[in-house]
């Protein structure tokens, strides 16, 4: 069954149009490009899916396991298993990291009618999947993202993707700003994560990311429709023949 | 009776917004109506009080009548009128006390509902509570152990019976009679509250704590609270504060005075809850109170904290005077205003001895229609070599109606003074906001965790069993405020 569909979306922001008619369809299991040249609208895609405030759906629907998305708060999506990986991840000064995961896993666990996980079972869970990650305890203690490296936020966004185990994950451009070392490490976090009931969003500008998390199917973005799809070999033919070729072809 | 039903099916209408809206139902004992020499002598009458004490509360009384109400604070309500005012209400049958069981039961299920643990709870919470139902203390614990340690932690009208001595050498040392009218109504009128007194070279054994509440209608509360910290000892005090639900504004007008001596330490923390009236601004507490502290003695100590998430109006300024050479005066605080009320808080640091520093955090959180002010003065006098204070104000607004505002005084009189202000302003981001909606966090509690962030340095001096109420409280009092 198709866990998500999206079906002629066309979504404005501050008043001007960025997807123009996107379809799409992702299955349990299923590992998923999008690649784009800057402005195309990836970030309005995910923003879209994660139901952030300023993104209109003016056209077309999104289907989330047969219900129409929009539907959902922010948070409603998140506890029915969406997540976004986000590209900046933002600071909370004086919200430790550990409380901040804490609050978002009961939170999540409480709108799906589960029972809370008390302070000492999230420690362990959260201590357990972090070290697996390579993320040392004594960032679990910082304040929420102040003063972490850019590996470090995206770390901290895979650890959170592991602790949520959501259905549906959108990492948005998840490998900026990342060197060699950090991107093999986010992309083993990933990649143990997949799971036949799992699939995954993966948008990005460059087809590096896509060498370590290999994707069943690619789509090239522009102008705020698919303009090109392949396997992901599709990738590949990006890198070498660069954007122009497939947006001019959308123009 | 017919007000409290009325206030009562009020409260349940509200439902659980306001959480310690509701009121007990126990007969009073009240004064007249208004405010005259008749009305001080009956107060210092059914407290069998010495004359001494009657003829400070005549001198504090005359003083008043030629006083005016200061109006430099930023904030604006209609004109107090002193005389419809109840200036002594106590709970029928809470005479003298001999143990628990003789407490009037509702007295106890109210102190339930505020969550108050008075029986064996507070063994384990290991806090001993000298609870103010209005005017009257009902009930005092633990005092056999504090008298082991030599503490004496007890109502102030019963200090002044059993401790006359120690009472009339301080009460008033601090704030003066004549010090401001709010402070001279409370010197007249003040109807009870908590004295504390530790000896010389002792730490105080537990964690002292008064919960006070506002319960009669029309009545103003006003305590009246002493500490003494004698040569080298130490004493941490909790207050916390709730009143219920009325229509009606409620005056509050309470006056504690600290004294710390010879490298003394007081560690005095509030939670203060008072009914903040509804979201278009109808009732509430006026809370205007003067706290201040004494570090008379070399190398004293006196740390200030407050949470003021409560009250209509609040007008506070809990303060120090460095007396001694070397003493530390520090001031924590943590103001949130929401829908239409109006804090006006922030304190005085008064450098006088040698190598005196002070230190003062203000996390200033404004929602609603909400104007929230810090105020607040460093002065270092003449005599103050290396006096060093440094400042940090932080505001933070929600939502486009509130205000807030910052207006330090600096006076610095010795050239080799250090001091320091930093101040901040800032919104909740839309992307913090976002960044835990899409992790599941709703939007209240997502506000409620980055205000917390936000007041952590305060919220960190609290003690433990403090700061976890007064981080729910912050949750609380933020309701409504966003969307």
């Amino acid at each position: 069954m198709s866990l998500l569909e999206i079906e002629n979306l066309h979504v404005a922001s501050q008043g001007k149009e960025i997807l123009k008619g996107l379809s799409l369809v992702i299955r349990e299991g299923e590992v998923h490009a999008i690649m784009g040249p800057n402005g195309s609208g990836k970030s309005t895609l995910s923003y879209t899916l994660a139901g952030r405030q300023g993104y209109e759906i003016t056209a077309g629907r999104i289907l989330y396991r047969g219900e129409d998305l929009a539907l959902f708060a922010p948070e409603e999506r998140s506890a029915k298993g969406i997540f976004l990986a986000l590209q900046y991840p933002v600071e909370i000064p004086g919200v430790t990291t550990m409380n901040f995961l804490k609050a978002a896993l009961n939170a999540q666990r409480r709108a799906r009618g589960e029972t809370e996980f008390d302070a000492l079972s999230i420690l362990r869970l959260v201590r357990e999947t972090a070290s697996g990650l390579n993320i040392p305890e004594e960032m679990l203690r910082r304040a929420l993202n102040v003063g972490f490296s850019g590996g470090e936020k995206k770390r901290l966004e895979i650890l959170q993707m592991a602790l949520f185990k959501p259905s549906l994950t959108i990492l948005d451009e998840t490998d900026s700003g990342l060197d060699i070392d950090a991107l093999k490490l986010v992309a083993d976090g990933v990649n143990a994560l997949r799971a036949p009931d799992r699939a995954m969003l993966v948008i990005t500008h460059y087809q590096r990311l896509l060498d370590y998390i290999v994707p069943h199917r690619v789509h090239v973005l522009a102008n705020g429709r698919i303009v090109a799809e392949g396997g992901s070999e599709l990738a590949h033919e990006l890198e070498a023949k660069g954007y122009a070729g497939f947006v001019k072809d959308a123009a | 009776m017919a007000i409290i039903q009325e206030t009562r099916d009020r409260v349940a209408s509200l439902g659980e917004k306001y959480k310690y809206g509701f009121v007990t139902d126990i007969e009073m004992e009240r004064a007249p109506r208004g405010l005259n020499e008749d009305t001080v002598r009956l107060i210092s009458s059914k407290k069998g009080e010495p004359d001494w004490m009657l003829e400070w509360r005549l001198s504090a009384y005359r003083r008043w009548r030629q006083m005016h109400e200061p109006n430099w604070a930023r904030v604006h309500y209609p004109k107090i009128d002193y005389e419809q005012a109840y200036y002594y209400a106590a709970p029928k049958n809470a005479e003298q006390p001999k143990s628990l069981e003789e407490v009037d039961p509702k007295l106890l299920e109210t102190y339930k509902k505020l969550g108050i643990p008075l029986h064996e709870q507070m063994l384990l919470a290991g806090v001993a509570v000298d609870a103010v139902f209005d005017s009257v203390s009902v009930a005092t614990t633990f005092k056999a152990k504090l008298a082991e340690a030599g503490v004496i932690f007890c109502p102030m009208s019963e200090a002044i019976r059993d401790h006359g001595d120690l009472v009339r050498k301080y009460l008033g040392s601090v704030v003066p009679v004549t010090d401001n009218f709010f402070a001279t109504l409370n010197s007249a009128v003040f109807s009870d509250g908590s004295f504390v007194y530790v000896p010389k070279g002792v730490r105080c054994p537990m964690e002292l704590s008064t919960y006070f509440r506002i319960n009669a209608s029309e009545t103003g509360q006003f305590e009246r609270t002493l500490i003494i910290a004698d040569e080298g000892s130490y004493v941490s005090y909790l207050e916390g504060c709730t009143a219920p639900m009325r229509d009606e504004n409620q005056l509050h007008a309470a006056v504690v005075e600290l004294v710390a001596l010879d490298h003394a330490e007081i560690k005095y923390s509030t939670v203060q809850n008072w009914y903040p009236g509804d979201e278009q601004g109808k009732g509430g507490i006026y809370n205007f109170v003067t706290k201040r502290g004494d570090c008379r003695g070399r190398g004293a100590k006196i740390s200030w904290t407050q949470v003021e998430t409560g009250s209509a109006i609040t007008w506070k300024y809990p303060s120090c005077i460095l007396r001694g050479d070397d003493t530390v005066g520090e001031f924590y605080s943590i103001a949130i205003a929401n829908h239409f009320q109006q804090a006006d808080t922030g304190t005085k640091m008064i450098h006088l001895g040698r190598n005196t520093r002070s230190r003062i955090i203000s996390k200033g959180i404004s929602a609603g229609h909400a104007q929230n002010t810090y105020r607040g003065l460093v002065s270092v006098h003449p005599r103050a070599a290396n006096a060093r204070n440094h400042t940090q104000c932080d505001s933070l607004l929600i939502g486009k109606e509130c205000g807030a505002h910052t207006v330090p005084y600096i006076e610095s009189r010795n050239s080799t003074a250090r001091v320091e202000h930093e101040a901040t302003t800032s919104k909740i981001a839309e992307d913090q906001l976002f960044y835990c909606l899409s992790r599941g966090i709703g939007q209240e509690e997502a506000v409620a965790l980055i205000v917390n962030g936000f007041c952590r340095e305060v919220l960190q001096q609290l003690p433990m069993e403090f700061a976890v109420e007064a981080q729910k409280l912050v949750g609380i009092s933020l309701e409504g405020s966003v969307g």
